[in-house]
């Protein structure tokens, strides 16, 4: 009796001592949250600059992915969750816009971002990167087959690539969702007759990007068969990053005529407490410091003119000359029929 | 013997009154989070959908059973989660008799290595399963990839766990020589089974059963990863509709009719439970297990070993030679990864922070956890022995957030506790608190059935010998409760540590977990992020195992005391 109650009391202590300690590590200080979306990476020495010449603390909020995070935002709009935002793409880009959750800040450092990307004209989002979603291919397994890289999204339909290529499903993947769109820019009111061209050649969808590109293409793991995926065009030099030295040449590579064009933005959440921290850190978001790392960190490229990429990416990854692009206004209005029509072709 | 003076009468009134205070303040601690972090969140989110120009709009609760899609739908949800149910039944019944009455080596070690699928992060399992069964997996030739029978093998692996822990630990307190006695009054072994072992048992069945239901019937990341696309539930609906498509009003009816679904089967597996207040001659587990004697003692032992090995095992050691197997051969290069990846950046902590960060909102999660579970245990059991309707009641309002969409409790949470003092949306108790929620229904489980089964004699004997009915309580059902406890708080910690339910859709202070490294791991292309996500798997195997046996360990001294 005696060992067990001394036992639970002993128990009872270590609980209550890491619980004390897990609250108590927040600092009494100044603090201004960013929420964003599961894949948001910053280098911490950059962060740490940011904090000390401002003299406050950044709260990162992670919440599911842009689109989930850009839901959650809507639904407190009100009593806001922090009190910046990052990682709107242009595919959500009216219903942000429309939600009002953002307050207009035009940024100097503004006037470093080419006009492409300053998309929205209210002021109510802010560019600050830009990436394509494109067809990769994996080099040895379209060897293998006796065939070259498709060089068009015509040549994915045509039985040479049988059973070669894996989306993701649109409705829940938003490299998914910019694949349907690029089809739909190139080949407009058919584009449901190209998807049953690409059906009928044995597609395969999966839910999530990891599965497409871990479990089912070719050139992501030891599972997959598949030498085509869709995936983003920094994903050749990505895939290379940690492996010493980096090889001339990636396995696979993305085919540069099938990409669209994604822009991530930030803004000011209507409702915050720290205005004018909260635009300091989308002006510290367009400095040539945090523009810098976004390749390495997150695979995407700067807005800002002028800012140097790294040497593996401008190599491996050459941004495409002419991406496909639809306004944010036009994926607004025909987002939701679009998936639901895709939904009937392909997987019904 | 003479009658009682009135103020010996003043006196009894008086502890009666006191003692019905102390059962609503017990009752009221579970009720109170019951209703603050489920019931309140659930009404708002439900009511931002359903609630329109200040009236109640029901309609679309019509449009889930007329339109076709939704009913297909629904009626796919009921047809996998029964057959995995099921499934998990049978499979799980062998391995709770094993280890309830079979004496094996590596039987300790192996009781808590089978809790290990049960914590793990779906997508990494998805994973796994996908190596075996895909395109060039050794299972390929089964042809399962993308089937229902895929979904089904993978609940399997992950609820093994629960109906060998609950039925198990219950199993192994039975007393073994009514069984005995059938068999020498000449019952064969299934006869015997069936009219002996199983009636007593059924408590610890129905509550098993119903739990599993519940996981597979809300199933999400095994559905999206091993059923594909063309495959959704009521669970993968309910996200879409809220959290891709910000259709709160359809999302709501989709949260209603599951709700429905779950209370109904409740209710059955209440109903299949029996009068459970019938008391058993509980025995302490090390006295009931025996070593497997006859041959088909031991093949039984063999061929369910082999089914863990296989099921469990195979698709485990899949991981770990993953962890191992760097472009170069294998080494520790992944491990090692684990700790660069996150240095300089805010993409991942060392694993050392993560393995922190997990411990934290573990132990918090087993606190809150057994407090309000164990309060409702007591509760429970002592009422519904007075025959208090209210007692199940109670019971099934408390396993309500095991079936009801993870996605609208977290997006609950977001639209509901946003005020002082209940501004937790981005506040570290939100997540202990939200895998409470998950924990308490398998607090309660696991403890009622004990505490149910302990015989009133033992306290009418406490009672003879002079105790007060305070100090029998604490003396016998506390003591009894106790060791039911460990068990309960082993489930605790381990869902906790796999971070279940709605903690994985609330917006969350940058503390990442394990399975948070590992999410997030997997989002990057490349061989490196990929083994490193395998080590992150690894190193959550083991500290699950270790924290188990842990666990387990407080409940040894005085096992022998039943």
């Amino acid at each position: 009796m005696r060992l067990r109650t001394r036992t639970i009391i002993m128990a009872t202590v270590i609980a209550a001592s890491v619980i004390v300690a897990a609250c108590s590590t927040s600092s009494d200080g100044r603090t201004i949250t960013l929420v964003t979306h599961d894949s948001f990476a910053v280098s911490r020495a950059d962060l740490r600059s940011f904090e000390r010449a401002h003299d406050v603390d950044v709260k990162i909020l992670r919440a599911g992915d842009g689109g989930v995070a850009l839901n959650q935002v809507i639904l407190t709009k009100g009593a806001p969750i922090g009190d910046v935002m990052f990682g709107v793409d242009n595919t959500f880009l009216t219903r942000a816009t429309e939600a009002e959750v953002f307050v207009p800040y035009e940024s100097p450092e503004l006037a470093n971002v080419a006009e492409q990307y300053r998309l929205d004209p209210t002021f109510a989002l802010t560019p600050i990167d830009t990436g394509d979603v494109c067809v990769n291919f994996d080099r040895a397994g379209l060897a293998d087959a006796g065939v070259d890289a498709p060089s068009s999204l015509e040549d994915l339909t045509k039985p040479a690539y049988r059973a070669m290529l894996v989306v993701e499903n649109p409705a829940a993947s938003s490299p998914g969702l910019a694949f349907l769109l690029a089809t739909i820019a190139e080949f407009g009111d058919d584009w449901p007759d190209y998807w049953q061209r690409l059906v009928d050649n044995d597609l395969t969808v999966t839910d999530g990007w990891e599965q497409a590109y871990f479990s089912e293409f070719s050139g992501g793991g030891t599972d997959g068969t598949r030498p085509l995926v869709v995936s983003y065009a920094s994903s050749p030099p990505v895939a290379v990053l940690d492996v010493e030295p980096i090889p001339p040449a990636a396995p696979t590579a993305a085919v540069l005529t099938t990409c669209f064009r994604q822009i991530e933005f930030a803004g000011v959440l209507a409702g915050t407490d720290h205005p004018r921290l909260a635009r300091d850190l989308i002006d510290w978001m367009l400095g040539q410091e945090f523009q810098e790392g976004l390749a390495t960190e997150m695979f995407v490229y700067p807005v800002r003119t002028g800012v140097a990429i790294p040497e593996v990416f401008e190599r491996l990854a050459p941004l495409p000359e002419d991406p496909f692009e639809l306004s944010p206004a036009e994926i607004g209005e025909g987002r939701r029929e679009w998936i639901s029509e895709w939904t009937d072709i392909v997987l019904r | 013997m003479s009658p009682p003076d009135d103020a010996g009468q003043r006196r009894g009134r008086r502890r009666s009154r006191g003692r019905s205070a102390a059962w609503l303040i017990a009752a009221a601690i579970p009720l109170t989070f019951l209703g603050v972090f489920f019931a309140y969140p659930v009404i708002t989110i439900l009511g931002r959908g359903l609630w329109i120009d200040g009236g109640l709009d029901l309609a679309p609760i019509g449009e889930v059973f007329t339109d076709p899609g939704l009913r297909h739908i629904l009626w796919f949800t009921l047809v996998q989660a029964t057959a995995s149910t099921a499934l998990t039944l049978v499979v799980g019944l062998g391995g709770a008799y094993l280890f309830a009455r079979v004496d094996f080596p590596g039987h300790r070690l192996i009781h808590a290595a089978i809790t290990v699928p049960f914590v793990l992060p779906t997508v990494v399992v998805g994973s796994a399963f996908l190596a075996l069964l895909g395109g060039r997996g050794p299972l390929a030739f089964a042809g399962l990839s993308g089937t229902l029978g895929a979904i089904l093998i993978a609940h399997v692996f992950f609820n093994y766990a629960v109906v060998v822990r609950t039925v198990g630990g219950f199993w192994a307190h039975l007393d073994p020589r009514r069984e005995e006695a059938a068999r020498v009054l000449g019952a064969g072994r299934i006869r015997t089974f069936l009219f002996v072992t199983v009636p007593a048992l059924r408590p610890a069945i129905a509550a098993a059963t119903a739990i599993v239901f519940l996981f597979t019937f809300t199933s999400f990341g095994i559905i999206l990863v091993l059923g594909g696309p063309q495959t959704q539930t009521i669970e993968t609906e309910i996200y879409r509709q809220t959290a891709v498509l910000l259709d709160l009003r359809t999302a709501a009816a989709l949260t209603i009719t599951q709700l429905v679904a779950v209370v109904a089967l409740l209710g059955l597996t209440g109903l299949a439970g029996g009068r459970r207040s019938r008391a058993l001659d509980l025995r302490a587990a090390a006295t009931t297990r025996t070593k497997p004697r006859s041959p088909a003692g031991r093949a039984f032992l063999v061929a369910n070993l082999v089914v863990m090995g296989a099921l469990l095992g195979a698709p485990l050691a899949l991981l770990v030679q993953r962890s191992f197997a760097t472009p170069g051969g294998a080494s520790f290069g992944f491990y090692r990864a684990l700790g660069d990846l996150g240095a300089d950046s805010t993409f991942i902590v060392a694993p050392v922070e993560a393995i922190r960060y997990s411990l934290e909102f573990a132990v918090a999660t087993t606190v809150i956890a057994l407090v309000v579970g164990g309060l409702a245990s007591v509760v429970i059991v002592s009422r519904e022995r007075h025959g208090n309707r209210l007692a199940r009641a109670l019971d099934g309002a408390l396993a309500l957030p095991l079936g009801v969409s993870a996605v609208t409790v977290g997006f609950g949470f977001l639209v509901a506790l946003d005020s002082p003092p209940l501004d937790l949306r981005t506040s570290w108790w939100i997540v202990p608190i939200a895998h409470s929620l998950i924990a308490v229904p398998f607090v309660i489980r696991t403890m009622t059935p004990v505490l149910r089964a302990i015989d009133p004699r033992l306290r009418d004997a406490a009672a003879v010998l002079g105790a007060s009915p305070a100090r029998a309580w604490r003396e016998i059902d506390l003591r009894i409760g106790a060791r039911a406890a460990g068990i309960a708080a082993g489930f605790a910690f381990a869902i906790s540590l796999g971070e279940f339910g709605a903690s994985a859709f609330i917006v969350r202070p940058d503390r990442p977990t394990l399975p948070v490294v590992i999410f997030r791991l997997l989002g990057r292309p490349g061989p490196t992020p990929f083994g490193a996500a395998m080590a992150a798997s690894v190193i959550l195997m083991v500290l699950t195992i270790t924290a188990v046996v842990v666990i387990e360990r407080f409940r040894v001294p005085g096992a022998g005391e039943f």
